[in-house]
């Protein structure tokens, strides 16, 4: 047993920090707004009545819990570990994202709070509030880089279709980023109404831990799954990481089990010698942007890299701070998996075991196909299938040279 | 600290019974010559304090006009090296115009913000205005300013409570920055009786002046929230002005330089006649 002081489940202290990182680094105009929202989620998190909640609606809404799945011609075809899928990409409306949203949602209702705002990148996120928002009768409004909506059209039209107002963002490079600065810049305007809904565990204090806490349902089920299907724990964990969400839910539940490897995989995109990636943690530095201090790409001179990745959902220059804090102790390997790789990954998933999984948790898999064959065949990899695939059957057709 | 360029600025305007001009520019908008140009010729047109602009990729407090002369400014190549060397050779002929630097806390953060409030001074930097760092992080920037005796100024916001506003002003030096409206720079909501009240209740916490921003366009916006307030800041119709005044390829024209200090010539209008005869 590890004893509490040493738990690395602790995090973050009163004011926001997972070490250096973290912390909230805000407009004054949002300060108090921060501030309300952190004592919001503590009463809620001391309110039995409130996880209650979570857990009916994550069982009859989401269908949870999600299987856990071994991938049996794919462990052979891979002649290593044998692979163990957590199949979020099951869940209602195709990702882990939703299981943030619930709780979100419940939150800025107990807060009295009538219309939502959220950025997305990939849009799982702006599919997910925009569910949630339809099924509150809350009004929605999704901040989605131009980039993006053009490369995930199939996810903009389903957040039309659940009610959501979709506004396009062409600062920048139109991507996740230019997206979370533009609703910021709407809730920094409508104060008193309105709830940010941020699909990622990044931003200033409480979201972080408040993202992650709602994402932790991931690795406690796994936990427990994994005990029954084999009797133990598995020996390493691996998930894609965008902002980190999809990862941190289901590496907390396992931090302290010193003999589980976990692997974080960043987005390699076209190679890290130039800034054609979204490898923060790998290559990135630390500083200090959207409420959080984390590793960024950034300049000599402070200012914030575009990036690059073939998936939406990873295309971000930042990382939740956790992430920041557990690479420097040292408890996760951050690795890189690029675009072609990622690629290569998504069409041997498809093939050998029937499954299209989403370009982000194909980051995941790409680095699942070197770790397994590594390893012996008694040991156990879990890797979160966090999302589904339908949204980039456009992009990945464009790749592969199809007509569609 | 002692009295500082700041402090001497707001007596000076306080004592001829006006409030003080406060105008922002974006360091390097629309390229650095041309910026410098203006920032020189800011004093002469009317301008009682200058907030220089350090461009940061993603200002998230900013409206359509500032996020554009931030991109113009990093476009033309502006670094926080070139923005010091700015205040150095402003400072070659102005002893007495007080410059702030403003921005957001990652391209201070990635110079080690100790380093950095030290090099500021000694370019002449006179205060600093940081928009994403608040009270509760004071020991990071605002203290090492105060302690390499540069001024830290706050904002302090309509969401600022009276219980949070203690806090606010705590390590607040030069003055108070009281941001008019809920929202980014270069809104068009402002309202002057909500201001009014609003400007003193800041200074029945206070003794420091309370300078005004967000949404001031024209010299009677001026003249209207300079009644009660010591200072009126202005910036987005500047950089606007700028932007206006280019050629079709985005540089600049020899119209650009005057399109400012027009404009800041005839706000200086409006703070002139603020307390009427
Ligand atoms: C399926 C999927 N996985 C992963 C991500 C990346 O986000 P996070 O790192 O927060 O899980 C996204 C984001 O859009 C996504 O849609």
């Amino acid at each position: 047993m590890t004893s509490l002081a040493n738990s690395m489940r602790n995090g973050p202290d009163e004011r926001g920090h997972f070490g250096i990182f973290g912390g909230r680094y805000v407009a004054e105009t949002l300060m108090p707004l921060i501030l309300d929202l952190e004592q919001a989620y503590k009463d809620a998190k001391a309110d039995p009545a409130f996880a209650a909640e979570i857990e009916h609606l994550n069982k009859h809404y989401t269908g949870r819990p999600s299987p856990l799945y071994f991938a049996e011609r794919l462990t052979e075809h891979l002649g290593g570990a044998k692979i163990y899928f957590k199949r979020d990409e099951l869940n209602h409306t195709g990702s882990h994202k939703i299981n943030n949203c619930l709780g979100q949602i419940l939150l800025a209702k107990r807060m009295g709070k009538t219309r939502i705002i959220a950025e997305t990148g990939a849009g799982q996120h702006g599919v997910a509030t925009a569910t949630v928002c339809a099924r509150f009768g809350l009004p929605c409004v999704v901040y989605m880089g131009a980039t993006d909506v053009e490369r995930q059209k199939p996810n903009v039209f389903r957040m039309k279709l659940l009610g959501a107002e979709i506004v396009p963002v062409t600062a920048g490079a139109g991507t996740l980023k230019d997206a979370m600065n533009e609703a910021l810049r709407d809730w920094v305007t409508n104060v008193d109404d309105t709830y940010y809904l941020i699909g990622t565990a990044a931003g200033p204090h409480p979201y972080p831990e408040m993202v992650r806490d709602f994402q932790s349902v991931i690795g406690a089920e796994t936990r427990e799954q994994m005990l029954e299907a084999e009797g133990r724990l598995p020996d390493a964990l691996v998930a894609a990481v965008g902002g980190g969400s999809n990862a941190i839910g289901l590496f907390h539940p396992f931090l302290d089990d010193e003999n589980v490897k976990i692997y974080g995989v960043e987005a390699g995109g076209r190679g890290l010698d130039g800034e054609e990636h979204c490898a923060s943690l790998t290559a990135g530095k630390p500083g200090v942007l959207h409420g959080n201090r984390t590793y960024l790409l950034q300049d000599d001179d402070g200012q914030i890299l575009e990036g690059h990745s073939i998936s939406a959902g990873l295309d971000y220059p930042g990382i939740g701070p956790e992430h920041s804090w557990l690479k420097e102790i040292g408890r996760v390997n951050y690795v890189p998996i690029m675009d072609d790789e990622a690629l290569a990954a998504f069409q041997m998933l498809t093939k050998v075991e029937g499954i299209i999984p989403a370009l982000e948790p194909a980051h995941a898999l790409g680095h699942v196909i070197k770790l397994a064959p590594t390893m012996s065949k008694d040991q156990i990899i879990v890797m979160n299938l966090c999302g589904r695939g339908d949204k980039d059957v456009f992009t990945v057709g464009n790749m592969l040279g199809f007509d569609l | 600290m002692t009295e500082t360029r700041i402090d001497r600025r707001f007596k000076a305007c306080a004592d001829q019974g006006r409030p003080a001009l406060v105008t922002f520019i974006t360091a390097g908008d629309p390229d650095l010559e041309t910026s410098q140009a203006i920032l020189n010729a800011l004093p002469a047109a009317g301008a009682d304090v200058i907030e220089l602009g350090m461009p940061f990729s993603d200002p998230m407090a900013e409206g359509i006009p500032i996020q554009l002369a931030t991109q113009r400014a990093l476009a033309a190549g502006q670094t926080m090296e070139k923005t010091f060397q700015m205040v150095r050779r402003f400072r070659e002929t102005d002893q007495d115009t007080p410059i702030i630097l403003m921005g957001y806390y990652n391209p201070i953060y990635i110079r080690d913000p100790k380093k950095f409030v030290v090099d500021a001074r000694e370019a002449g930097v006179d205060g600093l205005i940081v928009v994403d760092i608040p009270p509760e992080a004071d020991d990071e920037l605002c203290i090492p300013a105060l302690e390499a005796g540069v001024n830290f100024i706050r904002l302090a916001t309509p969401t600022t409570d009276d219980k949070r506003l203690p806090a606010v002003l705590a390590n607040t030096s030069g003055f108070v920055y009281y941001v008019s409206v809920t929202g980014i720079t270069g809104s068009s909501n402002l309202n002057a009786t909500n201001v009014s009240s609003a400007v003193a209740r800041i200074k029945s916490h206070t003794d420091l002046p309370v300078a005004v921003g967000f949404g001031v366009k024209t010299a009677d916006d001026a003249a209207a929230i300079g009644k009660n307030a010591d200072g009126v800041v202005v910036g987005s119709v500047l950089v606007s002005a700028i932007r206006d005044s280019l050629d079709d390829a985005g540089k600049a024209t020899d119209k650009t330089v005057a399109a400012v200090t027009d404009l800041v010539a005839s706000l200086a209008g409006g703070v002139a006649r603020a307390r009427g005869v």
